[in-house]
């Protein structure tokens, strides 16, 4: 328990420390996004009965929770190959599990953060109407884990800096312009559409969408989140295990 | 009449804190580790000296459990590092070669990561920060961000972290690597203090005079193998006393001699035909040289 605390207090201390920054940096895309596409093209947009700013904002709330959790790649990186401050951890009798959940739960609570923030702007737009329950973050969680892991896996599979680039512009980036954060995926063409439908971000974006439009919960969703949760968890295990050397 | 003779052996056994044997490593093709063996004794500083690329630091990563060795046995305090390795990690310190401190977090915070990741209470950890850094003179710096330390600074700062569990054993990668002379000595005060209060110290260094001044035994590795261990003195004692350098012919030979008339005798049998020449008391670094060439040749 200490192995994790200790992990996660450390991103929580370097987090405090660039608090307003962090913040700042959160805040630009998604009102980019809101004013753009929300606001800016959307205007008289509306999709399944609803304006189009009801459908962006859960889908952005997803491609953010995605991006920041994902995010923790870069500190680890800067961590493990500049500061080298990986090797405190390595040499430390902790186990592989705490100082993952560390790690893991340091990328849930920027995700969360970013969520704040959409929610906040949300607030300030006026004639939306999505509900947000309890459910609507336990989705944001599990998206913030599968990414969190994921991003842990690859910044402990990679073996330079330089490589995490290419993780990020072949997985991400598609990911969230195609993951069903702008647009239904059933306007993609036939042939890719079933490629999009198994996306973890695609699955999280209809889901948020769901609950915040009142409708009821897909539970097969919800175990596909839960089971990609796992393999994710324990793929980033491996990755940790195998970055001894 | 019964005579009885009595005979007193006393024996001092010392006990072995680290004890290596037949250690390798490889990287891909690359052998880093040979089959090194070697063991160090409960409270003495040991020296591993060698060039760049011998094998030092790779043999402190395996210690402290970065890296996993090919094959060879480990026992630290009498623990397999293979079978017990989050325990014999409890029983560890490490200073890297490179500065691993979070530069944005004050002296304070990193410390306080340390003391968590090593499984202390939060009044233990508290308590430790404050005596080691009174050891280390750097109470007044509790607050400051690491980044505004001097290099000498955090060079403190990195051994008294590793200290913060109280670790039996610590283990030192260049320690003063690229610190000017003044700094270089007060951290071998520093050293020489905490080995005072009991703690058993393996350095690696290719500083010959740090090793000198400061192991009670030194071992030359070279190119992966462990080439001689022993006692500094014992070391300088096995060339001589004096050395003599000699420059011919824009070469220079050395010559070793156990007393300085004999050094000045065979001097003058050059007849002068040298371009210079020195007279001085043999080091470490001549028997490195020694050993080193031996290999190469």
């Amino acid at each position: 328990m200490k192995g994790f605390w200790a992990t996660y207090l450390r991103e929580l201390l370097l987090l405090r420390k660039r608090f307003l920054r962090v913040l700042l940096s959160m805040s630009i895309n998604p009102i980019l996004f809101i004013l753009a596409f929300g606001i800016g093209l959307g205007r008289e947009l509306y999709l399944e009965g609803r304006p189009y700013l009801e459908f962006l904002i859960p889908g952005l709330i997803s491609a953010s929770s995605m991006l920041q959790a994902f995010a923790i790649n870069v500190e680890i990186n800067v961590a493990r190959f500049y500061l080298k401050v990986h090797e405190e951890f390595q040499s430390a009798p902790i186990s592989v599990v705490s100082f993952a959940l560390g790690e893991i739960f340091a990328g849930i609570t920027k995700a969360f953060l970013s969520t704040f923030i959409i929610l906040f702007i949300t607030l300030l737009l006026d004639k939306l109407s999505l509900k947000i329950n309890f459910l609507f973050f336990i989705v944001v969680f599990l998206n913030a884990f599968i990414f969190a892991s994921l991003g842990l896996a690859s910044a402990m599979a990679i073996r330079a800096h330089s490589d995490q680039t290419l993780i990020t512009n072949f997985i991400i980036t598609p990911m969230m312009f195609l993951g069903g954060t702008f647009f239904p995926t059933n306007n993609l063409p036939n042939y890719i559409q079933p490629l999009v439908e198994i996306l973890p971000l695609t699955l999280v974006s209809n889901t948020l969408r769901d609950l915040s439009w009142e409708k009821p919960l897909s539970i097969s969703n919800l175990l596909w989140l839960i089971l990609l949760s796992i393999f994710s968890f324990l793929l980033a295990l491996f990755t940790i295990k195998k970055a001894k050397d | 009449m019964v005579r009885k003779d009595f005979t007193f052996i006393i024996i001092y056994v010392k006990e072995i804190a680290i004890s290596i044997s037949n250690l390798k490593k490889s990287y891909g093709k690359v052998i880093a580790l040979k089959g090194i063996s070697f063991d160090v004794y409960k409270g003495e500083i040991f020296a591993l000296l060698g060039p760049n690329g011998a094998g030092k630091t790779t043999t402190l990563r395996i210690l402290s459990g970065l890296t996993k060795p090919t094959s060879g046995e480990i026992f630290i305090l009498g623990e397999n590092l293979k079978e017990r390795e989050l325990f014999v990690k409890t029983q560890i310190g490490l200073v890297p070669q490179h500065v691993n401190l979070d530069l944005e977090l004050t002296v304070e915070e990193n410390l306080i990561i340390h003391g968590l990741l090593f499984k202390l209470s939060y009044s233990e950890i508290k308590r430790r920060i404050t005596e080691l850094l009174e050891l280390a003179s750097l109470t007044d710096r509790r607050k400051t961000r690491v980044k505004e330390l001097s290099g000498g600074l955090k060079r403190r700062l990195l051994i008294i972290r590793a200290l913060l569990h109280s670790p039996k054993i610590l283990l030192l990668d260049e320690p003063t690597a690229g610190l000017d002379p003044h700094i270089r000595r007060k951290l071998w005060s520093f050293i020489k203090q905490i080995q005072a209060q009991g703690t058993t110290i393996l350095l690696t260094t290719h500083y010959m005079e740090e090793a000198e001044i400061l192991a009670n035994r030194v071992a030359f590795i070279f190119a992966g193998n462990i080439v001689a261990i022993d006692t500094p003195t014992n070391f300088i004692k096995s060339l001589g006393q004096v050395a003599l350098d000699i420059f011919i012919n824009g070469e220079m030979f050395t010559r070793y001699y156990p007393t300085r008339e004999e050094a000045e005798r065979a001097l003058s049998e050059f007849n002068k035909n040298y371009t210079a020449v020195t007279l001085r008391k043999v080091s470490l670094e001549d028997v490195f040289m020694k050993y080193t060439s031996e290999r190469l040749s």
